[in-house]
């Protein structure tokens, strides 16, 4: 067995473990893996994100035990002070000697320090490690103890630098970031893409200073400013320096290894170094003259030299290395590819830039206007990845090169970019996991994998940045659907199906609980999302309540109550099409009053009683009930309620009884549970004063009839709802309105109203009406059929709620206690009370 | 505010000093949550009839501060049995208290054990 010693366990040295063990003949070597870090490998690239949840844990590329189960010797806390490659030895701190076969160095690098008078000041760090953090971290707290209004400033406004400004920024410090050249991130972004984002950051806070040229550290052990030669003098408490990287090739100096001028050890095309036995990969390796500080170069060098070693010698680095990269930084896109600058003699660039939004887009293109050789973007990076693909594989351009960043304008235009499906199988897309299109449209038609995990847990494309996954995604479901099979929009991963499969398996099996459902077609233990839908499905089958099942109802459908910002409940009675005698108005002000709930009226026309505790909901609805109310179901996916005008009854311009239709459609259809909630109006005339057509169903009195217009509603997409019959009397109203609404139960997808319902159905409002009218499917009986059984079902839920002991004790806070959650504070609101604020 | 979370630190069977008996098995539902109050905390307990697991966690979900993770659904992550808070959707696993689906900081958790039909709770306090 020959015994590989890898040097340095950063992200590309785990990378190389990774890669080396899934090759088969990887079982005759054994790997020793050395890191002077406390903890095993972790990613650097998020290191931001220990700020947010300071869980250095969730950074790690894979916890200890991975190491053990792969047979792998991880030795932390123990640098490498020597190489003897006469005799193949390495030396450690400890003064211990190893034997190796094959030196793989991935030592990676090392911020670089300025040589500026006073560096070694306290208050002054760098910005690379887990420690150096944690360093920070506690030096914020102290000086914030002395100074509420504490500076740091950062030196360096490259890509590392703005992520150690926002993370001071995170410690409570006002952020300061000082850089050298006239531009931020000066390798990725022109002048005027680096003044969009400057403004951008400026405006949450974070204070910019270019040209600057630090000459010395104020302060007396202490830092306590910076001074810029001429320039006035900026006043800090702390700074962190991330003005760049240098390779950590010291050990190469204790064994004559080809070095760079400026640092680096230089490695061939197999990444070899100038000794046979010894590699180099990542940070510290110097190929083409150049070091590479992203990740995907890193990675890509790390698979070079496991396969190398293994004898597979055809493999090796790429000639060029594609430099392009996107990010969000603090929560702005910045993306640069290709060559971001263009110098006149090469080709012309197309620009668009919008202050106002932060948005800046560059294209730079050949002179012929045919090839796209880079870009930046700023502020909106979402076409990075077809960009980025076009350049890579030299793309044929629109006709109109601007549709690139402006988007197509005027008629007709489509997609500039075509579907990702035209690019070459070579095309790469997930550069991390150096995955290309071919490996992922091979897995679908060749492996016969069948769906987007499954081919991410194959290809392991868009696993590590993830910055591919929206053209992974696309990529999958193009190749499904050109074999003409379906993709699948299953409800979770506990069933592999959508609501209509599953709707029509429960009814075809005659299943009746959650577990039956889940044993017969389903995994796993269910969850939040198939749980309810499930509850919705049976109450729709079998107008089942909320109360047979409660643990898989929604949060507000298991308390029949919908649950408020402080965790206390609203109580809502139904009142028919709006209309209430006197005596029960005077019920709910007495309920109101003596539970002391605050009282508004709702859009429906009906009244909400807020600020209800759990347990107070029986003896309120038991009083609520005793007056002849029921349950609203303003809490459920169901008919909510059917507004009207008051129409014919009172009103000199109505045709017909607006109010007295819309209690007999509110009282056919109340509890009726649907895929969605539905609401219901009814006009007395074309005046529409009863806003019917925002409605899922709204039905407007003309002369000779009742107009019927389905698939309205208010909400975030507002939508008038579309005529779907005409001049009809009540009773083919009612037989219209069972079809539509039974046929709109059985096939909408979970969450939809009937609008984006309508939306979908192929052939729309015209298909709607053959199949309503008509009967086009001959399914109108059957549906008639099924909304009458659920018509002749209705309990009201509240009532069998209050009568029953067991289901009565799940509205008790505490189970062992009778005590009151002692948790709730309310405060005064006018002349009622309301929940304390939420912290912002 | 940070009060009512600094009362709620995770436990495992072996810091328990003393085993709360909370209530009799029957009390639950199955597949369901209650609120246990002992000494001045909340405490989530859920009856996993389908895993055949009891979980206890702190009442008061992380995100907005309100008394109600004992009103949630239950159910799994991949495997990861989870506690669903009624308010928003935020998960937390049973096993740890991870934040699931975001990055809230962990719920506090505690061992449950049954005897003779009774359900108990550890606390190290």
């Amino acid at each position: 067995m020959k015994t590989i010693i890898i040097v340095g366990n950063g992200m590309v040295g785990f990378k190389f473990c990774e890669k080396f063990i899934t090759h088969q003949t990887s079982k005759n070597y054994k790997l020793i893996v050395f890191g002077e870090e406390p903890r095993p490998a972790y990613d650097r690239v998020h290191l931001s994100e220990f700020f947010q949840n300071g869980d250095a844990k969730a950074l790690e590329m894979a916890p200890r035990s991975w190491y053990e189960e792969n047979h792998i010797d991880l030795i932390t806390n123990e640098r490498v002070t020597d190489i003897h490659k006469s005799k193949n030895i390495i030396t450690t701190v400890h003064e211990n000697n190893y034997n190796y076969d094959y030196l793989v160095l991935a030592t990676g690098s090392a911020p670089f320090v300025p040589p500026i008078k006073g560096v070694e000041k306290d208050g002054v760090f760098v910005y690379r490690t887990i420690e150096d953090l944690e360093d920070m971290l506690s030096y914020a707290d102290k000086i914030k103890k002395k100074k509420p209004n504490a500076k740091a400033a950062v030196l360096g406004g490259g890509l590392l630098g703005l992520e150690a400004g926002k993370a001071v920024m995170d410690m409570g410090l006002e952020p300061h970031v000082v850089e050298f050249a006239p531009k931020l991130m000066p390798r990725q972004l022109d002048l005027r893409s680096s003044k969009v984002l400057q403004v951008k950051l400026e405006s949450i806070g974070i204070n910019i200073h270019l040209n600057k040229i630090t000459s010395q550290i104020l302060g007396n052990g202490c830092i306590t400013g910076m001074e810029f030669g001429e320039d006035p003098q900026l006043d800090v408490d702390m700074l962190v320096i991330s003005a760049g990287i240098r390779p950590r090739d010291e050990l190469a100096k204790t064994c004559d290894l080809e070095m760079g001028v400026r640092g680096g050890i230089v490695v061939n095309n197999k990444m070899l170094t100038s000794d046979p036995n010894i590699y180099a990969i990542g940070e510290v390796a110097l190929y083409n003259q150049m070091i590479y500080g992203l990740v995907a170069p890193g990675y890509e060098m790390a698979d070079v030299a496991v396969n190398q070693i293994l004898g597979n010698t055809d493999v090796l680095m790429s000639p060029d290395i594609d430099m392009s990269t996107k990010l969000k930084l603090i929560g702005v896109d910045v993306a640069s590819f290709g060559e971001p600058f263009m110098p006149p003699e090469k080709g012309h660039s197309i620009l668009f830039e919008n202050k106002t939004k932060s948005l800046y887009k560059r294209i730079n293109v050949s002179h012929d206007g045919k090839t796209l050789l880079g870009g930046i973007l700023v502020g909106d990076a979402s076409d990075y990845n077809m960009l980025h693909q076009i350049y890579l594989n030299d793309m044929t351009l629109p006709d109109n090169v601007e549709d690139l960043i402006l988007g197509p304008r005027g008629e007709g235009g489509g997609s500039p970019f075509g579907s990702a499906m035209d690019l070459p199988d070579t095309a790469q897309i997930c550069s991390c996991e150096n995955v290309s299109k071919g490996q992922i449209c091979n897995a679908i038609t060749e492996d016969n994998y069948e769906n987007l995990a499954e081919v991410i847990s194959c290809t392991k494309a868009s696993t590590s940045c993830g910055g591919c996954k929206p053209m992974v995604t696309d990529l999958v479901n193009q190749t499904l659907k050109s074999l003409g099979k379906d993709i699948k929009d299953i409800i979770c991963e506990h069933f592999n199906y959508n609501r209509q499969e599953l709707y029509g398996i429960i009814k075809i099996k005659k299943l009746t609980t959650f577990d039956a459902v889940l044993d017969s077609c389903g995994m796993g233990d269910g969850c939040e999302t198939c749980k309810p839908l499930i509850a919705s499905i049976f109450a729709s089958l079998y107008n089942d309540t909320a109360n047979k099942e409660a643990v898989i109802q929604d949060s507000n459908d298991k308390f029949l109550a919908n649950i408020q910002r402080n965790g206390t409940y609203s109580v809502v009675p139904r009142i028919p099409g709006g209309e209430i005698t006197p005596d029960k108005l005077i019920v709910i002000g007495e309920v109101g009053k003596k539970y002391n709930l605050y009282t508004k009226i709702t859009g429906g026309q009906r009244i909400d009683l807020f600020g209800a505790e759990l347990s107070d909901l029986p003896a309120i609805w038991k009083t609520l009930i005793d007056a002849g109310f029921e349950s609203g179901h303003a809490y459920g996916k169901s008919l909510r309620t059917v507004k009207s005008c008051v129409g014919s009854t009172w009103c000199r311009f109505g045709l017909d009884e607006s109010v007295s239709f819309a209690i007999t459609l509110e009282d056919r259809y109340k509890g009726l549970r649907s895929p969605h909630k539905i609401k219901g109006g009814v006009s007395g005339c074309i005046r529409e004063c009863a806003e019917a057509r925002g409605k899922d169903f709204g039905v407007i009195a003309v002369e000779g009839g009742w107009n019927l217009y389905v698939g309205g509603n208010g909400g975030a997409t507002p939508k008038h709802a579309i005529l779907l019959a005409e001049k009809i009397d009540n009773k083919t109203c009612i037989t219209y309105l069972d079809r539509f609404l039974m046929y709109y139960i059985r096939t909408a997808a979970p969450l939809m109203r009937t609008a984006a319902w309508l939306d979908k159905l192929d052939g729309g409002i015209e298909q709607l009406k053959k199949v309503v009218i008509d009967d086009s499917l001959n399914i109108a009986q059957e549906l008639e059929k099924e909304m009458q059984f659920l018509v002749d079902a209705y309990e009201c839920e509240w009532k069998q709620a209050i009568e029953s002991e067991t289901s009565r004790q799940r509205f008790n806070h505490f189970i062992n206690s009778d005590d009151r959650d002692d948790n709730l504070v309310f405060i005064p609101m006018r002349e009622q009370s309301i929940p304390e604020l939420w912290e912002k | 505010m940070d009060t009512i979370l600094s009362k709620y630190k995770s436990t495992t069977t072996n810091n328990v000093k003393i085993w709360f008996k909370a209530a009799p098995i029957s009390a639950f539902s199955e597949d369901g949550g209650a609120c246990v109050k002992y000494k001045d905390k909340q405490i989530a307990v859920f009856n996993f009839k389908r895993r055949g697991m009891w979980y206890a966690c702190q009442n008061v979900c992380p995100h907005k501060l309100e008394m109600v993770l004992s009103r949630g659904m239950i159910g799994d992550d991949h495997g990861i049995p989870k506690i669903a808070c009624p308010m928003h959707k935020k998960t937390f696993s049973l096993e740890n208290g991870e934040n699931l689906n975001g990055d809230l900081d962990a719920i506090a958790t505690y061992p449950v054990k049954i005897e003779n039909d009774f359900v108990y709770i550890g606390f190290s306090e």
